[in-house]
């Protein structure tokens, strides 16, 4: 499939020659066929600086399934580069044998069989247990938590945050930057930051009326006697990509120059190392890498990519932590001279049925949940088939939201958002209010019905390919591709803005999409301001009421060419 | 120095004089871009470098997009927004007591378009940039 593999060895392997990282010991793991907590810690302590980086939980609390994409498509300069290498070509690249615990953590692939033989991953107790280790080893170990962490779950959408803050807290991040914790409206972010006890760092964050920063840019730390530099930034396009109105009067942005002015003023001021601790999406970190000068480390964030190495750019070091609290990354570095002399990586896989919850934050978590636990836990239906939403294109769960909003709406095609969050379900599993919740809870959940025509259409599905196709990472918006249901198409992701989209049908009677015909449309997590309709998880419950037993079998409406 | 957007919009029009140009063009009318630019530099030829604009990559909003533009020596800076119905967004002049020759200001666009500068130097030379910036609908974001 790959057919650089050559050279993908050599981008990610090449910091071997200078340090270590922890794709070896799983290996052997496997081969033992033993998995402990022991284990999945074991670290040789390496250098003066630990840097503890997680990211994108979305709110989930407890231990979760996380189906990692199938496809995951690079344009540009970042075809066929990680992380945009998936499945058994993923296997390869990091020399991972099929139906291993790192296979299932890492990939798609046999992902129901697998999920039952090693269990859920993640959950914030389980997290902690791992830090708390961490700091038992190394006591100055920063955390840095990269963003999304206040969003996305039935509890988040109930206390606007607070169980998330109250949690997150307990494990004590030393600084944190952000995205959909924005959509939580401004004046919210804002009474939450003034009681953190660690900094909420955003250097692209701006006052628009007055272009002045919003919020603080950077932290000094003292540790191992080094000056660090955490340098935070926000997702770019959040005015864009959520509803501005929830945030009047942020002005957001790349602001490329701006971070090459605050690597300058942090080194100014005596920085050994500077830390980017960003939620720019992968792809856009790896440009920013190139382009600005003297950031030693990027935490990436917001594309949920999981990579059990660094991805070197020149001499700056990209790591990628994963999504929904499945994995932490320890990054021990030995600082001289102003210069990374050595390091050791390890994306720890949290295994929750062999890495034991921490009691304290056990209990923490057990009090946001307690109020609303039968609420949580009610069965509204059961699912036939492997639930899942991240990838480029639809996944089952969307295209069940889908059919809910056809049904339930009365509509020809229906709109899904391109969401990256969003846990998984097995076949057999109860699909319980919480689930659903996982994968819709927002500030902004009106599905709205009306109608468009086949020009329209069009014209929305090439400006979504364009954001995520674009060749040029810094004019990506941000999301995957917008699901489609009860229409195929075909998409050529090499293709100009405008020539992506075609071959357009309606799956109900097979004729082509006109552009002069009307349609009428459902969808959900519009960003326009004032958008009528009910909530889209009381759409899905009540389609659950009439559809208790849920097949959804694998998409095959989405043709895609130019990969 | 580390001047704010504050204090460079409280300086005002001591800093650059903008003025708003009106001349009705179609969209991406190149000829009419062309002779624009013809009638700005007389027919010479820009260098590539010299002049900085600046501009998000994705507009926020569309309706008010902020510019910047800057190069040292300049006395002229025209800024073309070659898909408005009017491309010659804005001229900003800087005399003898310009402190310096930059200049911002917000400008409407009219979808996804190459905005581009041309500065018109002290010594007669000209300099241009160029900068895609999309006008995109919302939504969908990770």
């Amino acid at each position: 499939m790959i057919s650089r593999r050559d050279f993908l060895q050599a981008t990610v392997a090449a910091s071997a020659l200078w340090g270590a990282s922890g794709v070896g010991n799983w290996s052997r793991l496997a081969a033992q066929q033993k998995l402990s907590q022991e284990k999945l810690l074991e670290f040789d302590k390496t250098g003066n600086v630990t840097l503890i980086h997680i990211t994108d939980i979305h709110g989930q609390l407890v231990p979760i399934y996380f189906r990692e994409p199938q496809i995951n498509l690079g344009v540009g300069a970042d075809q066929g580069l990680p992380p945009h290498v998936t499945g058994a070509d993923f296997l390869k690249l990091f020399k991972i044998k099929p139906g291993t615990p790192e296979a299932y953590a890492l990939t798609y692939l046999d992902f129901s069989a697998l999920a039952k033989t090693y269990g859920k991953m993640g959950g914030l107790a389980h997290v902690a247990t791992v830090i708390k280790a961490i700091r038992a080893d190394r006591p100055d170990a920063l955390l840095l938590d990269g963003g999304d962490t206040w969003h996305g779950s039935y509890t988040v959408l109930k206390t606007d945050g607070q169980d998330m803050v109250n949690v997150m807290n307990a494990l004590k991040p030393d600084a944190m930057t952000s995205h959909w914790e924005f959509t939580l409206g401004k004046d919210r972010v804002n009474e939450i930051v003034k009681t953190l006890p660690f900094p909420f760092l955003g250097a692209n964050i701006f006052d628009s009326e007055w272009e002045e920063p919003a919020y603080p840019p950077y932290k000094m730390f003292e540790r191992g006697g080094s000056k660090i530099a955490v340098i935070g930034q926000a997702f770019p396009y959040l005015p864009i990509a959520n509803p501005k109105w929830l945030f009047p009067g942020l002005s957001f942005g790349i602001r490329q120059d701006r971070m090459q002015a605050m690597v300058d003023e942090v080194k100014e001021k005596g920085a050994d190392l500077v830390v980017l601790l960003s939620h720019n999406g992968f792809d856009v970190d790896r440009k920013m890498a190139k382009q600005v000068k003297g950031i030693d480390v990027i935490l990436t964030g917001h594309t949920h990519d999981a990579l059990p190495e660094p991805v070197m750019v020149g001499k700056t070091m990209l790591i990628a932590s994963g999504s929904n609290g499945k994995f932490v990354t320890r990054l021990d570095l030995d600082v001289q001279d102003k210069q990374i002399k050595g390091f050791r990586h390890k994306l720890i896989p949290i295994f929750s049925d062999v890495i034991a919850p921490d009691a304290e934050v056990a209990a923490l978590i057990e009090k946001q949940r307690a109020p609303y636990k039968k609420d949580l836990s009610e069965v509204l239906a059961h699912t036939g088939d492997l639930l899942y939403r991240r990838g480029n294109f639809n996944g089952t769960w969307d295209d069940l939201i889908c059919n809910a909003l056809i049904d339930q709406r009365e509509a020809d095609i229906a709109m899904s958002p391109g969401f990256r969050w969003g846990p998984s379900l097995i076949p057999g599993d109860a699909i319980t209010r919480e689930d659903l919740y996982n994968n819709t809870a927002m500030t902004y959940p009106q599905a709205y019905r009306s109608e468009m025509t086949g020009a329209q259409l069009k014209s929305i599905m090439e400006a979504v390919a364009d954001n995520l196709f674009n060749p040029d990472p810094y004019y990506q918006q941000g999301g995957d591709m917008v699901r489609m249901g009860g229409m195929s198409y075909a998409i050529d992701v090499n293709q100009t803005a405008g020539k992506r989209i075609s071959n357009m049908k309606l799956l109900k009677d097979g004729s082509p999409i006109e552009a002069g015909k009307s349609y009428t449309v459902a969808g959900w997590a519009s960003v326009n301001e004032g958008t009528k309709g009910p909530a889209i998880w009381d759409v899905v419950e009540a389609w659950f009421k009439e559809n208790p037993e849920v097949n959804i079998a694998p998409n095959k409406t989405v043709h895609v060419t130019g990969t | 120095m580390n001047l704010t957007r504050r204090d460079v919009m409280a300086l005002g029009a001591g800093g650059a004089a903008l003025a708003m140009l009106p001349l009705p063009a179609s969209a991406a009318d190149q000829a009419a871009i062309d002779a624009a630019i013809q009638k700005f530099t007389g027919g010479a030829k820009p260098k590539t470098s010299g002049v900085k604009l600046t501009a998000p990559e994705i507009a926020e909003n569309g309706n008010t997009v902020p510019v910047e533009v800057e190069a040292d020596g300049a006395t002229e800076i025209l800024v073309i927004a070659p898909n408005n119905p009017l491309p010659e967004v804005f001229k900003a002049s800087f005399g003898p007591l310009s402190g310096g020759s930059s200049a911002s200001t917000r400008i409407r666009l009219a979808g996804t378009q190459d905005l581009t500068a041309i500065a018109k130097m002290k010594d007669g030379s000209f300099a241009m940039a160029k900068r895609t910036v999309k006008v995109t609908i919302g939504g969908c974001g990770g």
